[in-house]
């Protein structure tokens, strides 16, 4: 079970409020996390990933046990703490100020 | 009892304003899809309940949202926006060529007839359509695939195509303008198009009266006279009688012929408004004052209308699908600002009153007449 934490706004959409759990078939990676989260929530689509090319959005990031996985391949294997479920999967809207 | 209800679409959400025909008290209500620019909304003529807005951020991407009992609640629909085939290049900023990417969707026009049919117009410049009320979308490509499209470039905005009309007397005939490649024209309901450009006259572009490449910022029409075609360009406040085969300009004496709105009166197909703005540099109203400028002649011969707007310090901005109006008996008439207010005219442009004065940028407003 891998515990995903959403930026609010696509909480909004998925019309949940705290960490979403997910089951995820083979290794998981963001890629992975991130399609069963899209089949969970179809609202999502599109919003994490550009529908067309797959890629990450240049204004979300991934973060896991602390560290930045937004510039790994998106098929990297997540820690085994996310996969295990102690440390939860976090997608992050990139912040903003001024 | 009749009304109306007024759609909002602002930098950080959308808003539905709801008075009866007195068009005094108003409820208002949102923000719906707070946080999120809110580029148009509008409603189905042939199902008012039945709403349809663009959603969207820099962060996540693009949403449709529907509403089906007139803008209390909402649903998001389809969101896949694919460009038909290769969608190979238009021209850059620096003249290379440059892939088409679809951005976002800068207007929504449902069909006149069909509540579950809508056209929407997108960034990159392209016309897509939903036959399922905004579950799913397919380009209508021999707009984009037209023998120009390569050729066609973004203004400072993005290359966003930003207006559609459909003829209320012929549905294969659809109008639509995008910046900055001008006015476009089918007459078999979007399978092929032909650039309607001819008396544009434009000072930025090496050949001031190019085929394509004008900077059309809004086109209306007034539905018992569908042939007649109002046009505010980037400058220039210009008019067609044959269905944009030719324009010829009518800026008169405004007091600046730059600006983004341009509507007509629901009963007086001669009666237009446009908000004049000082420049393309300066986005904020000539002298501080803002005004509305109303022709009853069809342009040309133009008055101010200000009674109720501030005549000093103003330097807010009406943006292109801003202003509407309702089709009531005293036709009113509806404006946003990029300042957050929104300003209603129950006498049609002869007095105004704000209806909210603190919103985010307003990016779009539509009125529906309810019976």
């Amino acid at each position: 079970m891998i515990r995903v934490v959403l930026p609010a706004h696509l909480k909004m959409l998925a019309k949940v409020s705290g960490e979403v759990e997910l089951e995820v078939v083979g290794t998981p990676s963001p890629a992975s996390v991130i399609d069963a989260l899209e089949t969970r929530f179809p609202v999502l689509l599109g919003t994490i990933r550009d529908p067309l090319t797959q890629q990450r959005r240049k204004f979300v990031r991934f973060f896991a046990c602390e560290k930045d996985l937004s510039l790994e391949p998106i098929d990297v294997a997540l820690p085994v703490d996310v996969t295990t479920g102690r440390e939860p999967f976090f997608v992050i809207g990139a912040m903003a100020g001024g | 009892m009749s009304g109306v209800r007024v759609l909002v679409g602002t930098r950080k959400g959308a808003f539905v304003l709801r008075a009866d025909g007195a068009r005094k008290n108003w409820d208002i209500s949102g923000p719906f899809f707070g946080g999120w620019e809110v580029f148009h909304m509008k409603g189905s003529p042939a199902d008012p309940n039945r709403i349809f807005a663009s959603q969207s951020t820099s962060w996540f991407g693009q949403l449709i949202q529907r509403s089906d009992d007139g803008g209390l609640t909402w649903e998001p629909v389809g969101n896949q926006f694919t460009y038909d085939g290769v969608p190979g290049t238009h021209q850059w900023y620096d003249g290379t060529p440059h892939p088409w990417e679809f951005a976002r969707v800068w207007h929504l026009e449902p069909s006149l007839n069909d509540p579950d049919t809508v056209l929407a117009g997108v960034e990159d410049a392209a016309l897509f359509r939903s036959a399922d009320g905004g579950l799913s979308w397919s380009e209508l490509s021999g707009l984009r695939g037209h023998d120009t499209g390569s050729a066609w470039q973004p203004g400072a905005g993005g290359m966003c195509l930003h207006t559609i009309i459909v003829s209320p007397k012929d549905p294969r005939r659809i109008f639509v303008a995008i910046s900055s490649a001008g006015a476009f024209r089918s007459d078999d309901e979007g399978s092929t198009w032909r650039p309607i450009n001819h008396g544009l006259h434009s000072e930025g572009l090496p050949d001031e009266d190019a085929e394509v490449g004008h900077c059309v910022h809004r086109i209306a029409l007034h539905p018992s006279n569908p042939d007649v075609l109002y046009m505010q360009k980037h400058w220039d406040v210009m008019r067609s009688d044959n269905a944009g085969d030719s324009w010829s300009e009518v800026s008169g004496n405004l007091p600046s012929d730059f600006g983004f709105a341009i509507d007509v009166h629901a009963h007086e197909p001669e009666t237009i408004y446009v908000v004049p703005i000082t420049s393309d540099s300066e986005h904020f109203p000539p002298e501080g004052k803002l005004r509305v400028y109303r022709s009853r002649t069809g342009g040309n011969e133009w008055e101010p209308l200000t009674k109720g707007l501030p005549q000093e310090h103003c330097y807010v901005d009406v943006l292109r699908d801003a202003m509407a109006l309702d089709a009531l008996e005293d036709c009113g008439v509806y404006f946003g600002t990029t300042g957050g207010q929104v300003y209603a005219s129950a006498n049609s442009g002869d007095s105004w009153e704000p209806i909210v004065r603190d919103l985010p940028a307003v990016l779009s407003v539509e009125v529906q007449t309810l019976a």
